[in-house]
């Protein structure tokens, strides 16, 4: 079995220490790093996905591959030129105003930084004035916004209403997410897109951002 | 106040699993158990529960209930408080260590058992106020003969029709910050891992209702249908056969 082969199926079962040995191995065999993330982490974390989407494994086992996943990045960053360092586009992600859940936040950024997305995650308690600001200087394409009460959820629509405001909602699309959130909120609040989970917050953000 | 002892919340692994998305009866890799095995480890080496229980008249609570005027028009709690024997507020939770321990894990990349341990946090608060709920129970059971015909449902802020906003005023009488809970102006409990409520004691029958309310086609538990069945079921095991007549009326499986 080739090496790449090897490297996304160590990374399926979530093996973070075999990881690291695969990469040295597959970098020592002159692949270059942009080869090894391609065909080994992403190609083995692109199944994770689809699995998970067809309930053949369970969120602990996704976890375990992003886990592995990370470790892969942080051995494989390093030997990217300063401007070669891949990236599907840039998310700032939070939860909003008022409200401190951040599991469900942080498994959405664990999982779009898995993807190859730049995540720059502001955590808890987030203004909509902050997810604004920071998505304009960062020039992010995405915001994704988290709420577990009810009563925190009226602040998506606020960021939703000044990106309008500011003629900014082309430009930067939303996708909102969280237990009480629905699609029909999002519909009815103007987001561009609404994940059930985290691997389906991701789908949506790779859906959005291809299709911008 | 009142001490819980933690190998009286330690979660089964069915009730984190849930919280996970994993159903009863998958079939799961031996990763995920020994994810288990470890989260309950940490959470029995930092959990530090503690709960609080205040007796409340039917008058008070109605006033509590009442909260700043934001619950549903028709909610199984407003029906049901009437008809109780006694009803007592509660809050209770795991403590603030455990939120550190879970966010600590995420920082160290740790994904999957910082999950974990979060699921069985939240199921090991829902066991805290089942402690609870069991210890006021028994103080309302006590001395009467017919205790089989006596049950307690409990209810929180947020959930049923019970604004969220009731919170505010459910601390300003109960004062869990003597257990170190404190409310967010967005009505959130700090540690995050608290619950609060009502304990709501009296007759089997008053515990029944449908589902038909017009917020319970949101709601995605459905978990009072669960809350009857073990009301029903322990009526039924020591008595066979015999059921309230108002059950059969009033439940919608
Ligand atoms: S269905 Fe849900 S919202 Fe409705 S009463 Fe039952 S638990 Fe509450």
């Amino acid at each position: 079995m080739d090496i790449l082969r090897q490297i996304a199926l160590v990374l399926q079962r979530g093996d973070s220490s075999g990881i690291n040995e695969l990469l040295q191995q597959a970098l020592d065999n002159k692949l270059g790093p942009r080869e090894i993330l391609d065909d080994g982490l992403i190609a083995g974390m692109n199944v994770v996905g689809d699995r998970y989407k067809k309930h053949e494994i369970f969120l602990p086992e996704v976890l375990l591959a992003a886990k592995a996943m990370h470790v892969g990045m942080d051995k494989l960053k390093p030997l990217f030129l300063k401007d070669e360092v891949p990236s599907r586009g840039r998310v700032v992600i939070g939860t909003v105003q008022g409200d401190i859940h951040d599991i469900g936040k942080n498994l959405v950024a664990i999982m779009l930084s898995g993807a190859g997305f730049e995540v720059i995650d502001l955590g808890k308690d987030v203004p909509p004035k902050k997810f604004i600001e920071t998505a304009v200087e960062q020039n992010a394409k995405v915001i994704g916004m988290s709420a577990l009460l009810t009563t925190t959820m009226p602040v998506m629509k606020k960021v939703i209403g000044e990106l309008k405001e500011k003629g900014l909602s082309g430009r930067i699309k939303t996708v909102i997410g969280g237990a009480p959130v629905s699609e029909e909120f999002a519909d009815h609040i103007g987001a561009d897109g609404y994940g059930y989970d985290s691997v389906q917050a991701v789908d949506c953000i790779k859906r959005l951002i291809s299709a911008s | 106040m009142i001490e819980i002892r933690k190998q009286e919340i330690i979660p089964s692994q069915e009730d984190a699993f849930a919280l996970q998305g994993i159903s009863s009866g998958s079939k799961v890799s031996s990763n995920i158990i020994l994810l288990f095995d470890q989260a309950v480890k940490i959470f029995a080496e930092h959990a530090q529960p503690v709960g609080i229980i205040a007796e409340i008249s039917k008058n008070d609570f109605g006033i509590i209930y009442a909260g700043e005027g934001r619950n549903e028009t028709d909610t199984p709690v407003a029906e049901i408080f009437q008809k109780a024997d006694r009803l007592a507020l509660f809050a209770t939770t795991v403590g603030q260590g455990l939120h550190d321990k879970i966010n600590e894990l995420f920082v160290n990349k740790d994904f999957a058992l910082g999950s974990m341990l979060d699921s069985v946090a939240s199921a090991g608060v829902e066991k805290a106020a089942d402690v609870l709920e069991a210890f006021f129970g028994s103080t309302v059971t006590r001395g009467i003969e017919d205790d089989k015909n006596i049950a307690v449902m409990r209810y929180s802020p947020g959930y049923c029709g019970w604004h969220v906003s009731g919170q505010r005023k459910l601390f300003e009488y109960l004062k869990p910050e003597e257990i170190g809970i404190t409310l967010r102006a967005s009505y959130l409990m700090e540690p995050l891992k608290s619950a609060s409520g009502v304990f709501i004691a009296g007759g089997v029958d008053i515990h029944f209702f449908a589902d038909t309310y017009s917020f319970c086609s949101q709601c995605e538990t459905h978990s009072c249908r669960e809350r009857m069945y073990r009301i029903e079921h322990s009526i039924n095991a020591s008595e066979p056969g015999e059921q309230p007549a108002s059950i059969d009326k009033r439940r919608k499986e």
